[in-house]
């Protein structure tokens, strides 16, 4: 078992369909044999299992991961996904509790002590072998604001944190004025909205300003909100809060930012404003470099990119799996259903969502490890 | 059972005929059947005590080492930072959050609901009376999710005017002054809890207020009383013990309050200044813990959030047994 | 409610509305024409007194008429669908309208029907002992940790049920688990209920019973809990109600799943107040929003149909005295 696995790891590194083919006669009968991976449209011809996959975690990821399961179970119909958006840390933990059979982060695991645990090692011994973490969705962080007759509104990191730290209070404070030449800035008090709730929207947005304006961000990065603000709970809370408070402003994914046609912000990198699109947030993907090892693929992401065109606060979500599922029925059905997740057809769509298309470099390697599940 | 509460009010009053239920001990005759019978009777009460010496020991156990990790005084910090290297955290601003919330809820929905009390059981004209009480019970078939969703999406953005004009009207007042606070203030959940316990303040109150003895009223009427004031020297007096532990029952459920509260409260940064404005946020007990719950991920942090849920168990408790001692004095009282 | 109240006191002084009320006139604008000047602030008093009990009661209908009026207006047109009722929110994602909630209707009333079937006979035979049997230490024991257990906000009996559950025992998530949890929400209102209609019951039947010779638990069984039955009916269905709009413990203990499931022990479970907390995060979209309300329309329907059925059987189970 374990040498075939390793010999059908070295196939798949070099063609996804001679890969499947290896693990198709590997699986036995009651898969299909599907030209997933690399060729498009493949998900018509998923890998259907019966049953139940439980998966838990981020919420950023919610509607992307929705779809997919959309697409995975009109294709199955015996199959039943479920994805409970609660947040990428209780994720973790449920992963780690085996209360679900994988999880969504916006943080790859942990790999240096916090709180007294390891957050990979936990769940190495959870599964039982090497946990993975899969990127799968990225997903911009919008700088969200409404502020009466601003239609358009440029921010760098620097007065981004100093907002968010409530060192600028008012709208028209000259350091906003100087990045907005041209536009009318009220008098409106300021009003700082964050999310009550440990998340790992917060956890991105604070990296970013950490990394990007180091010396007006002095806080700890993490999930709890550091800042200066107004707590409102989860990403529907803080823009219900922000579309309901002339002067708000708070920090949320780009979808929730979409539904409440709530205006964004421009970030000047020290290239020049930039819009947030699937694109220009696309391109801070692409600079990101690969920390984990192998099929293990955690991101490192250059927040303080300054890259022309790149908008620099994004989020990762990662798909975390084990590598060898303890049940192997398991492992297949995780195998299955991330297959469909990261194939071209259903990545293509997710660009409608407000989310950003994977690097193809990034794309291509997490085929690779998402058919190496076993 | 009185009410869709879940509240009785039974418990404060006398059996019909006035006399305490009969102990039949004397009556067994220690048959097999018996025996059965009241040991699953014995052992139901048993489980119940296991249960709740269960859930204790739970919560003290997960309590003890986190407190005993803490290196902020429990009771008069501020601050939350729980878990790490050096977790520091104390439940001053919960505490004063849930409790202000809570009393502001009874300083409205008591004097509202034993009015509505006394207007169904006086004042009402006999046709309406039935209705009227129906109409009121339906107020606590509502659940609290449905309570949460209404009072962020309808009514927090009718309230953020009103609370706008107190703070120019009557910000010199501290209860009032603005903190920059824009909805989800403790005043606002206040009003909202108000509204969730009114059906218990008015379902027990209605039921005392109806049992005020006949002549108590009448010989009121007959000296030449009015009706407001037959009620204030006949059904107010003999009313007030069920009033209060109607109160205290329904403080009982605001300080516990969960999921509404949850979705309203708006939530202080780190480091924010104390106020004694209503006009500030602030979470509650209950919904600092449920909004974390999904994230407790060691036991050291844990611990910390079930400490806090221990200092609102007790404070539930206490507030429940006063509603007790109040029945019972009254019961005293009556017999 | 009122209506049990009545029925089980029906020798209560009850007032007649008009006790002071001369016929044909209102007392306080009739003595305030009859009297001098000392007695009109008193009438004007009355008056006033008057007025703001009206008042109070509109003023204690306006959140009421408010808030049903928000969750039909925006939620009842999808009541209306055959495929709310017989569907369930398979592959309905956020931005798709409609979608059905049986599997949530039917995982509600299963969940429920669960938290019943072990919070009653353990509240019931509970009650039983503090009424008929219970003397002493252990039943103050007994009395003193009902209270305890009603005093137990609903977050905290979750964590201890997900302590034990999925943390001491390493079980998964379930409706069953949620069930447990609301037990322990449930069992304290039963108790309660049970135990004053138990108290109501005239000790003269047991008397009699026991007189003829009836052994004390068939006295109990056939006696007692007899003529408290319907009572007690009410009392359970009323404290199923109340556990039925619960969420906090379901967040921790009972996934949501978007299909039809009716397996209480294994895999995620769907109930309303999941489906609505599902939506929440989405009600900017006005397809999810438009679920959220009717979900919630759902769940007030529900609760109040069992309040009815309480009455129903209040009304007509009861033994005529």
């Amino acid at each position: 078992m374990s040498v075939s696995r390793i010999s059908a790891l070295g196939a798949i590194a070099l063609s996804g369909a001679l890969a499947l083919s290896a693990c198709a006669s590997e699986n036995t009968s009651t898969t299909t044999p599907a030209g997933n991976g690399t060729s498009a449209g493949a998900t018509g011809s998923a890998n259907c299992f019966s049953g139940d996959l439980k998966a838990e975690g981020s919420s950023a990821q919610k509607n992307a991961i929705d779809e997919a399961i959309s697409v995975f179970q009109n294709a199955c119909t015996d199959a039943n996904i479920d994805y409970q958006p609660t947040g990428s840390g209780a994720g973790i933990k449920q992963f780690i509790a085996k209360q679900v059979d994988f999880a969504g982060s916006d943080s790859a695991l942990k790999t240096v002590e916090k709180d007294g645990a390891i957050e990979s090692e936990d769940a190495a011994k959870s599964c039982g072998s090497p946990a993975w973490n899969l990127p799968m969705v990225t997903g911009p962080i919008a700088i969200a604001y409404n502020v009466a007759g601003v239609d358009k509104l440029v921010l760098n990191a620097d007065v981004a944190a100093k907002i968010f730290d409530g060192k600028i209070t008012v709208w028209n404070d000259p350091a906003i004025a100087a990045l907005n030449k041209g536009v009318t800035l009220p008098a409106t008090p300021i009003k700082v909205f964050f999310r009550s709730d440990e998340s790992g929207t917060t956890e991105n947005f604070t990296k970013y300003l950490k990394a990007a304006a180091p010396e007006a961000w002095t806080y700890e990065t993490g999930k709890k909100w550091t800042g200066k603000g107004e707590g409102k709970e989860k990403s529907a809370g803080v823009a219900t809060a922000t579309k309901g408070q002339d002067g708000g402003i708070t920090y949320v994914e780009l979808s929730y930012a979409q539904q409440n046609s709530l205006k964004m912000a421009q970030i000047d990198t020290g290239s020049g404003p930039v819009e947030l699109t699937a694109e220009s947030a696309g391109k801070t993907i692409a600079t990101a470099e690969q920390t984990g090892t192998g099929n293990d693929l955690a991101l490192k992401i250059d927040y303080a990119t300054k890259e022309p065109g790149a908008y620099p606060i994004v989020l990762v979500t990662y798909e975390i799996v084990c590598s060898k599922y303890a049940d192997a029925e398991t492992g297949k059905k995780v195998k299955a259903f991330l297959q469909t997740f990261s194939s071209d057809e259903v990545q293509s769509k997710l660009g409608e969502q407000g989310y950003a298309p994977l690097p193809a470099e990034v794309a291509t390697k997490v085929k690779t490890a998402v058919d190496a599940i076993s | 059972m009185s009410s869709v509460t879940g509240v009785s009010a039974t418990d404060e009053l006398p059996g019909p005929d006035g006399r305490p239920p009969l102990s039949a001990d004397a009556a067994s005759t220690g048959r097999v059947g018996d025996r059965i019978f009241g040991g699953a009777a014995t052992l139901s009460g048993v489980v119940v005590i296991v249960l709740v010496s269960l859930i204790a020991v739970f919560l003290i156990v997960q309590a003890i080492p986190a407190l005993a990790d803490n290196s902020a005084n429990f009771f008069t910090s501020r601050e939350w930072a729980p878990g790490g290297e050096e977790p520091r955290f104390g439940i001053l601003e919960f505490l004063w959050t849930t409790v202000t919330a809570s009393t502001l809820a009874m300083l409205i929905s008591v004097p509202v609901g034993v009015g509505v009390a006394l207007f169904i059981t006086q004042y009402a004209p006999a046709w309406m009376r039935r209705p009227a009480a129906a109409l009121v019970d339906l107020l606590a078939a509502v659940p609290s999710i449905v309570y949460g969703l209404w009072g962020l999406i309808t009514f927090s953005p009718f309230f953020k005017p009103v609370q706008g004009f107190m703070e120019d009207r009557l910000g010199w007042f501290p209860l009032f002054s603005p903190t920059g606070i824009s909805g989800g203030t403790i005043f606002f959940i206040g009003i909202v809890l108000a509204i969730m316990v009114l059906p218990i303040v008015t379902a027990l109150s209605r039921e005392v207020f109806d049992q005020t003895p006949l002549a108590h009223k009448e010989g009121a009427l007959a000296l030449g009383a009015t009706k407001w004031e037959m009620i204030r020297t006949a059904v107010l007096p003999f009313g007030r013990p069920g009033v209060i532990s109607a109160s205290m029952l329904a403080l009982g459920r605001a300080l516990g309050e969960t999921i509404a509260v949850t979705f309203l409260v708006s939530a202080l940064a780190d480091g924010s200044p104390w106020t004694w404005s209503l006009f500030n946020g602030g979470e509650t007990f209950a919904s600092k813990i449920a909004n974390n719950a999904a994230e407790f991920s060691n036991p050291s942090k844990t611990g910390a959030y079930i400490a806090a849920g221990l200092v609102l168990f007790v404070l539930t408790f206490i507030v429940n047994s006063i509603a007790r001692v109040v029945i019972e004095r009254r019961k005293a009282f009556t017999e | 409610m009122s209506a049990i109240t009545d029925e089980r006191r029906p020798d209560d002084p009850s007032v007649p509305d008009d006790a002071s009320t001369p016929p044909g006139g209102r007392p306080g604008r009739d003595a305030l024409r009859q009297m001098g000047s000392p007695h009109r602030a008193r009438n004007v008093k009355d008056v006033i007194a008057r007025v703001v009990m009206w008042f109070c009661f509109f003023l204690a209908m306006v959140p009421l008429v408010w808030i049903l009026w928000t969750v039909i207006s925006k939620g009842a047109h999808l009541l209306g669908s055959m495929q709310w009722w017989t569907g369930n929110q398979r592959n309905i994602n956020s931005d798709d309208a409609g979608g059905g909630a049986r599997h949530a209707i039917e995982g509600t009333l299963q969940m429920v029907g669960m938290t019943a079937l072990i919070a009653v006979p353990i509240g019931i035979f509970t009650a039983v002992y503090l009424v008929e049997y219970g003397r002493g230490r252990l039943a103050k024991a007994i009395s003193f940790t009902v209270d305890i257990l009603s005093g137990v906000p609903s977050i905290v009996a979750a964590l201890f049920i997900y302590a034990v559950w999925v943390t001491t025992f390493g079980l998964s998530r379930s409706g069953f688990a949620a069930a447990l949890a609301l037990v322990l929400l449930m069992i304290p209102v039963v108790v309660r209920s049970t135990e004053e209609m138990l108290k109501l019951v005239p000790n003269e039947l047991r008397e009699a019973a026991y007189a003829l010779g009836v052994p004390k638990w068939v006295t109990v069984v056939k006696v007692v809990l007899r003529t408290a039955f319907s009572g007690i009916i009410t009392g359970v269905l009323l404290g199923i109600a109340r556990v039925m709009g619960e969420t906090a413990p379901l967040l921790i203990l009972a996934p949501y799943t978007k299909n039809f499931q009716r397996d209480l022990f294994n895999g995620n479970f769907p109930t309303l107040p999941m489906m609505i907390n599902q939506d929440r995060g989405d009600f900017a979209l006005a397809t999810a929003a438009e679920r959220m309300w009717a979900a919630a329309l759902t769940l007030i329907i529900l609760v109040l149909l069992l309040n009815i059925i309480g009455r129903v059987i209040a009304y007509f189970g009861s033994v005529k005295k």
